[in-house]
C-alpha cells in the first residue's frame, strides 16, 4: 500500500478517537515536558554554581593556616606558625606562575556614617587584592601601593554597605566613615557580585589597605590568609606547587607539620560542581520517573487501543490487508502521536522552565539540545514500541482469529 | 461450466486441549461459475467453518482448496491476502463495517489494499458498487447512521468492489427482518443474473429457495446437494408484501 494512503488511514483512525489520542499524547507531553524542565533547572543550577565560583576570583590560589584536612584546626596553638608578610614578599619574588599575591586579614567591624551604623566585614589586602578577587570598581578608584605602604585610611565600599549607610542611589565617594571609630576616606565603590555559593552577601564588605587594617583595626601583625592569582587556570596547579615550596622555605617548616594548606580554584570548583552534579542527577531522576510514568501511560493506552481494534485488524485482513499493512498503519499512528506529543512536550517544558527562571531569582535556565533529544527520543521509542508490539501480534493472527477476538 | 471453487477432502479440527472438535470431517465440493448456492444445516454443522476456509480466512487441517484453479494451500500469508483482496468478497452476518466511517470509505477499503487504483478510480468504483446495491443516495452517510439492511448492503458493495470471482456470505440476512432479507436476496439475485458466483449460508428455507442450489451440512459433512429448478423471485415476493410505511429504501 502506498504510504500516503497509510498516513490517511492512520490520521482517520486518530481523528475518530480524538479524546483518546489526546490522552495518549498527554502521557508523552507530561513526560517530555518534565524532563525538559527538570534538566533545564538542574543544568541552570550547575551553571550558576560554576558562575559564582569564578566570582571568587579568577585562577585564585588560597593559602590558609592549618590543615584543611583537619577542618582548619591546627595541631595545637604551640605548633601553629602564622603566615607573615615576608612569606608574601617571597612568593611575589619567586613564583613565576603567580601574577598577583596579597596578604589578607580582616574582621567584622562597626561602621558609622552620620547617624547610620552597620556591621560588615572589613578586609585588608594590598593594591592587587581587588584584581585577585575579580572585584570591579564601579566608581572612584582602588588604593595605590604607596597608600598601602603608608597605611592610608582609605577604603572601598561594597554595594550593600553603601546602600545601608548612604541609601541606594547615593555617591559617597570622598565622604568619611568610621570603622571601629577610626575615620576612613571613601575612595571607591565596588560593583555588585550578589550572593556567593553559600548564599552569603558578597557585597556586604569594606576593602582597605592591608597595613591599615592590620595596624588600625586588628592591632596584630598576623597575616590571616594569603590570596594569589595564577596567570591562567592551566598553571594554577603549578602556582600551588611553587607557593608551597617557597612557603616551606620561608616559614621554615616541614610539610608534615601542616602549618598551612593551599587550595586552588580548580579543587574548589571540583567539589562544588560535584555537589551540583548531584542536584542535576536528582532532578534528572525525578524527570526520568515522570517520563517512565508517562511511558507506562502510553504503553497502556497503546496496548488497549490495538487490542480493542483486533476485530478491525481482522476485517482489514479479510478485505486484503497484509501483515505489513497493519503494522505500518499502527506504527504510523504511534509515530504521529509520539511526534506531536513530543513536540508539544518540548514547548511546554521550555515554557515551564522559563516561568521557573522568571520567578526564582539568580537561577539561570539552560535548555540543552541533549535534554530535548533525550526526552523526545525516550517517549518516541516507548510510543512506537508499544504501538508496534500489539499490532504485530494482531497482524500475525490468521484473519478469522482476529475477527473472532473479543 | 467452469469450476471456480473446488474443495477436496477438507477437514478441520479445533484442538481445545482436552477435547478436539471435528468441525469438518471431509468435504468435497465443486462450485461452478455463475452458481448461486445456499448452504444449510443445523447449528454447529460446520457451515461457517467451511465458508471461512473457502474465503481464506482460516486454514483447513487437511484437504485442498482450489480457487480459480489455484491451490491455495500452497500460498503464503501475503499471497492469501491477495486472494482475499482480489478473488473473494466476504459478507459477514454482523456486517463488520468500520465504525464512524462513511459508506464510501468502507467500500473503498479493499481498493486501498489493492494498490492499483488512484484515489479518483477508487471513488468511482466505490460509487458504482454502492449504486448497484441501491445506496447511491447514501454515499457519505456514516455507518452508524444506516439501518441494519443498509449496513449489510454497504458490506455487499464492499465485497463487490474489487470484482471478485465469488461472493461468500455467512448468514447475510441473519440479523434482518423478512422484508429486508428479501431486499438483500433481491440484490444477490440481480448480481447472480449479471454472472456473479455467490455462496451464502442461511437457516431459512425461504431464503434458500431463492438460490439455485442448496447444500446441506450435517456433522461436518455434506449430506444433500439439490438443484433448485425454479428459484423464488425475491422481487416478486417483495411486491406481494404489504407496502412499508416509512419507506426509505428503494432497490434499483
Ligand atoms: N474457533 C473455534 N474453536 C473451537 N471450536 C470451534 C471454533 N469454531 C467453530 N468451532 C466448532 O466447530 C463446529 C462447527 O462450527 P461452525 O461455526 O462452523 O457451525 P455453523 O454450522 O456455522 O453453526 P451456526 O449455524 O450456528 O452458525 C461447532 O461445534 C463449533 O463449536
Ligand atoms: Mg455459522
Amino acid at each position: 500500500m502506498k504510504f500516503i494512503n497509510l498516513f490517511k488511514i492512520a490520521l482517520k483512525a486518530l481523528r475518530k478517537n480524538v479524546f483518546r489520542t489526546f490522552l495518549t499524547m498527554l502521557g508523552i507531553i507530561i513526560g517530555v515536558a518534565s524532563v525538559i524542565t527538570m534538566l533545564a533547572i538542574g543544568q541552570g543550577s550547575k551553571d550558576s554554581i560554576e558562575g559564582s565560583i569564578s566570582d571568587l576570583g579568577s585562577n585564585l590560589v588560597m593559602v590558609l593556616p592549618g590543615s584543611s584536612d583537619k577542618g582548619g584546626v591546627s595541631l595545637g596553638l604551640g605548633t601553629s606558625k602564622p603566615l607573615d608578610t615576608k612569606a608574601v614578599k617571597d612568593i611575589a619574588a619567586n613564583c613565576p606562575s603567580v601574577k598577583w599575591v596579597s596578604p589578607v586579614s580582616g574582621d567584622k567591624a562597626q561602621l558609622v556614617a552620620g547617624s547610620n551604623n552597620w556591621l560588615a566585614d572589613v578586609v585588608g589586602g594590598n593594591e592587587d587584592y581587588v584584581n585577585i578577587r575579580s572585584w570591579k570598581i564601579h566608581s572612584g578608584r582602588n588604593f595605590t601601593k604607596v597608600e598601602e605602604r603608608r597605611a592610608a585610611k582609605v577604603c572601598l565600599l561594597g554595594k550593600t554597605v553603601v546602600e545601608e549607610l548612604f541609601g541606594t542611589y547615593s555617591n559617597p565617594i570622598g565622604k568619611t566613615i568610621r570603622i571601629n571609630y577610626v575615620p576612613f576616606k571613601i575612595i571607591g565603590l565596588l560593583e555588585g557580585k550578589g550572593a556567593d555559593i553559600m548564599g552569603d552577601d558578597q557585597d556586604d564588605v569594606v576593602i582597605a589597605p592591608f597595613t591599615t587594617v592590620q595596624r588600625r583595626l586588628l592591632g596584630s601583625t598576623k597575616v590571616q590568609m594569603i590570596f594569589a592569582s595564577a596567570y591562567s587556570n592551566e598553571v594554577s596547579e603549578t602556582a600551588k606547587k611553587e607557593i608551597e615550596a617557597i612557603l616551606l622555605k620561608s616559614l621554615r617548616v616541614k610539610k608534615e607539620d601542616e602549618v598551612f594548606s593551599i587550595a586552588t580554584m580548580e579543587e574548589l570548583t571540583k567539589t562544588l560542581t560535584s555537589a551540583s552534579k548531584t542536584l542535576v542527577i536528582l532532578l534528572a531522576s525525578i524527570a526520568a520517573i515522570s517520563l517512565l510514568v508517562g511511558g507506562i501511560g502510553i504503553m497502556n493506552i497503546m496496548y488497549v487501543t490495538v487490542k480493542e481494534r483486533t476485530r478491525e485488524v481482522g476485517l482489514r485482513m479479510a478485505v486484503g490487508a497484509k501483515g505489513r499493512d497493519i503494522l505500518l498503519q499502527f506504527l504510523t499512528e504511534a509515530t504521529f502521536i509520539s511526534f506531536v506529543g513530543g513536540t508539544i512536550g518540548v514547548l511546554l517544558g521550555m515554557v515551564a522552565a522559563m516561568i521557573f527562571g522568571e520567578y526564582v531569582d539568580d537561577w539561570e535556565i539552560v535548555i540543552t539540545p541533549f535534554s530535548i533529544l533525550l526526552a523526545f527520543g525516550c517517549s518516541f521509542l516507548v510510543g512506537v514500541f508499544f504501538g508496534w508490539y500489539p499490532a504485530r501480534k494482531a497482524a500475525n493472527l490468521i484473519p478469522i482469529e482476529a475477527l473472532r477476538y473479543e | 461450466m467452469r469450476t471456480i471453487i473446488t474443495a477436496e477432502g477438507i477437514t478441520k479440527t479445533f484442538d481445545l486441549g482436552e477435547v478436539k472438535v471435528r468441525a469438518l470431517r471431509g468435504v468435497d465440493l465443486d462450485i461452478h461459475n455463475g452458481d448461486f448456492v445456499a448452504i444449510m444445516g443445523h447449528s454447529g454443522s460446520g457451515k461457517s467453518t467451511f465458508m471461512n476456509i473457502i474465503g481464506c480466512l482460516d486454514l483447513p487441517s487437511e484437504g485442498m482448496v482450489f480457487i480459480d484453479g489455484e491451490d491455495i494451500s500452497k500460498l503464503d500469508k501475503n499471497q492469501l491476502a491477495d486472494i482475499r483482496n482480489k478473488q473473494i468478497g466476504f459478507v459477514f452476518q454482523s456486517y463488520n463495517l468500520l465504525p464512524r466511517t462513511t459508506a464510501m470509505e468502507n467500500v473503498e477499503l479493499p481498493l486501498l489494499y489493492n494498490g492499483n487504483f488512484s484515489a479518483s478510480e477508487r471513488r468511482a468504483l466505490a460509487k458504482e458498487a454502492l449504486e448497484k446495491v441501491g445506496l447511491g443516495d447514501r454515499l457519505e452517510h456514516l455507518t452508524n447512521q444506516l439501518s441494519g439492511g443498509q449496513q449489510q448492503r454497504v458490506a455487499i458493495a464492499r465485497a463487490l468492489v474489487n470484482d471478485p470471482v465469488v461472493i461468500l456470505a455467512d448468514e447475510p440476512t441473519g440479523n434482518l427482518d423478512t422484508r429486508t432479507s428479501f431486499e438483500i436476496m433481491h440484490i444477490f439475485q440481480e448480481l447472480n443474473e449479471q454472472g456473479k458466483t455467490i455462496m451464502l449460508v442461511t437457516h431459512e428455507p425461504d431464503i434458500a429457495e431463492m438460490t439455485k442450489r442448496n447444500i446441506v451440512f450435517k456433522d461436518g459433512r455434506v449430506v444433500e446437494d439439490l438443484t433448485i429448478k425454479n428459484p423464488v423471485n425475491a422481487k416478486k415476493e417483495l411486491e406481494k408484501m404489504p407496502p412499508e410505511k416509512d419507506v426509505i429504501t428503494q432497490t434499483a
